[in-house]
């Protein structure tokens, strides 16, 4: 299975598909997504609660309930540090706990609930360096005490021996990413690791994995529903909703120049600072419930630009609009011309 | 402070709410959550509390509700001071001040019918309504809300965030209140939802000609909805305006640090940031002085000695700086020229 590609993605998806069990129906969650990650690239995964973006990378990383109440198809092959590419979807149980938190790492949205109270952090840290790295308990410790400094956290050598409860979220979010990159990993998949902090704290994080990733070379994938975080952070950008990759490309022309109605609306609806007054702009409606999907666009119901032929007649294809900028909408070449209906493409503050 | 044209409807005088001065086994230490707060909450208006986790801001929002037993200091609601009220008593004044909370899947009873949810105020203020009737103003609260009649019969489980924080708002409202604190009403929600949320609520104020404080930690969503927005960091307000003029003109160095936090969705502007290192520091222990001048850029030896009093810096705007020789960066004007 295993083959040398010196060049080429770190992480390559293809074809990755998810259902859960329920009773004897198998509800689909995700359908047929694929991307690819250099190393030192930063790809956002946007969109809403529901849409399928955690699952996609709970799935990659072989965290989601086993078989038979989950149905994964597809394969994701990580490089790894000896030049072979492996799929993680067709590892072993016993290979993929080697690979996990060594090779491709995972930070969470709430630090507090990811980590263990009762422990001290140091030992939590070093827990992972013990296992992959065989390294003893004072060499791991030695190793941690570095990595909390590397973080950014103050008196590192205290820190060691505080319980979470004593760190704030901020703290606690740094924690985990020294847990995260205590033995280099070629991937780093973040999910929303700054929605439950503040925004000040979030610039920090912001910086300290831009600043990390700089240093490491690895790649990562960057989970979020904040497009403002997405501007700040990505070079891609990988929009989902209901399950499918409804948009990708560069951040720049997905940002500026949004081809799919539903990513219009999510970046007309981040909030600015620029006191514009009236109302603010929301996509009306809800996700679909994935039990009972639309029969054309899944996003159709919510569009204003839909219209029954084509968008109600059949789920549209991932097309590649532009070079490198993918769009799942049968009307975005209308659109992009200067459909009036609906709302325009919003401006850029300057 | 505030110039107060008609009598407040909310007025708070040197507030403090401290927490835990009684531990288990004796004197515990003491958290400082609010401390010597004064404030007028102005008839019809929706005014801004914002600051970081910790700050004090929820804690402020209870306080004023009377949820609370304040440590010291003054709360005045439509001109009678409440401060020292009995539960019962304050159980009279309920109705016309309610709360909505951040968290649309813990503050509704799973157990409970949506119905029964928005209805529950009758009957903990024992009002004799008959069952039609109490229906009928659950049904037309929901309607307020935009939800049907029959969402009445279902369980919250049913509903998605976004309508279970209207489910939430329904409630607020079905008592008919002057005055609503909304504690992070949106920040559970997602950017498409939030909107909506929003949109609803600036609706229902104008129409009910409601009182808000809004409390938040988006800046962004403030700006959009308050008229009148204070700052505060660790239990203290450090800086009060209007929304426009708290937006062109910041006068205090963490009102320009929050602005410089919220990320823009544009990837082509590389904005001057002006960084915030470090947490908000411990309630149980403040730093003497300013309690922000370990994460100010613009500290000097001056602001460890005194805590720098609230105090008017234009009409309407105050702000606890002592430092009056700052151009601090405004939103309004991004990008900014780079500070001193």
């Amino acid at each position: 299975m295993a083959r040398p590609a010196p060049t080429g993605p770190v992480l390559d998806v293809r074809g990755l598909s998810v259902g859960f069990a329920d009773g004897r129906a198998i509800v689909p969650a995700v359908h047929d997504v694929g991307f690819s990650l250099a190393a030192g690239e930063t790809l956002a995964l946007v969109g809403e609660s529901g849409s399928g973006k955690s699952v996609t990378s709970l799935a990659a990383m072989r965290l989601l309930p086993p078989a038979p109440r989950t149905r994964v198809t597809g394969s994701a092959l990580l490089r790894c540090r000896d030049g072979a590419v492996r799929d993680l979807l067709a590892l072993p149980d016993a290979a993929m706990r080697r690979l996990r938190g060594d090779e491709i790492a995972m930070i969470f949205q709430e630090p507090m609930t990811s980590l263990n109270p009762v422990h001290r952090i140091g030992d939590q840290i070093a827990e992972g360096l013990r296992f992959h790295r065989g390294l003893h308990r004072r060499d791991a410790l030695k190793r941690a005490e570095g990595l909390i400094e590397r973080v950014g956290i103050p008196d590192a050598a205290r820190r060691l021996r505080a319980y979470p409860h004593e760190l704030s979220g901020g703290m606690r979010q740094r924690v985990m990413i020294a847990m995260a990159l205590g033995c280099d990993p070629a991937v780093l998949i973040a999910d929303e690791p700054t929605t439950a902090l503040d925004v000040t704290v979030q610039a920090q994080i912001l910086d300290l994995l831009k600043g990390l990733q700089r240093e490491t070379g690895m790649g990562l994938v960057f989970i979020t529903h904040n497009l403002g975080v997405v501007a700040e952070i990505a070079d891609r950008v990988m929009v989902m909703y209901a399950g499918r990759i409804v948009e990708r490309g560069g951040v720049v022309p997905v940002m500026t120049e949004p081809l799919m109605p539903y990513t219009r609306g999510l970046i007309a609806s981040v909030p600015r600072l620029d006191l514009r007054g009236g109302d603010m702009v929301s996509i009306p409606g809800t996700v679909p419930d994935p039990r009972a999907p639309p029969p054309g666009c899944a996003f159709a119901p919510r569009c204003s630009h839909a219209l029954p032929d084509p968008c109600d007649a059949a789920m549209p294809a991932l097309d590649e609009a532009r070079a490198g900028h993918l769009v799942r909408c049968r009307r975005w070449d209308a659109i992009a011309a200067g459909d009036a209906r609906g709302a325009p493409v919003p401006e850029v503050v300057s | 402070m505030t110039g107060a044209d008609a009598a407040p409807l909310v007025r708070v005088e040197n507030l403090k709410q401290h927490f835990g001065a009684r531990g288990f086994f004796g004197r515990g230490p003491v958290v400082r959550a609010v401390e010597d707060v004064s404030l007028d909450i102005r008839r019809g208006e929706t005014l801004g509390l914002v600051g970081e986790s910790g700050s004090g801001k929820s804690t402020l929002g209870r306080a004023v509700l009377r949820a609370t037993v304040p440590t010291a200091g003054r709360i005045a609601f439509d001109g009678e001071d409440i401060t020292g009220w009995s539960a019962g008593r304050l159980r009279a004044l309920r109705p016309r001040m309610q709360m909505i909370f951040q968290d649309p899947f813990s503050s509704l009873n799973p157990r409970m019918t949506v119905g029964d949810i928005v209805g529950a105020p009758f009957v903990i203020q024992r009002k004799g309504l008959g069952p039609a009737e109490r229906r009928a103003r659950v049904v037309e609260a929901l309607a307020t809300v935009g939800l049907p009649e029959r969402a009445a019969d279902r369980y919250p489980h049913e509903f998605s965030g976004g309508q279970r924080q209207r489910i939430g708002i329904a409630r607020a409202l079905v008592m008919e209140p002057d005055f609503l604190v909304a504690d992070e009403p949106v920040s559970a929600l997602d950017v498409s939802i939030q909107a909506q949320v929003v949109n609803l609520l600036m609706e229902v104020r104008r129409r009910l000609s409601l009182t808000v404080l809004f409390i938040s930690h988006d800046l962004a969503v403030v700006g959009h909805v308050c008229d009148r927005v204070a700052v505060m960091y660790l239990g203290r307000i450090v800086e009060i305006a209007d929304t426009r003029t708290l937006f062109a003109d910041p006068r205090h160095p963490y009102t320009e640090a929050l602005f410089a936090a919220v990320p823009i969705p544009d990837p082509t502007l590389r904005r001057p940031r002006v960084k915030l290192e470090g947490d908000l520091p411990s309630p149980l222990a403040a730093p003497s002085g300013c309690a922000f001048r370990g994460r100010c850029r613009h500290a000097l030896p001056a602001c460890a000695e005194i805590v720098p009093p609230l105090r008017a810096v234009g009409p309407g705007h105050a702000a606890a700086c002592i430092r009056d020789d700052l151009a601090l960066a405004s939103p309004l004007g991004f990008p900014v020229p780079a500070g001193p």
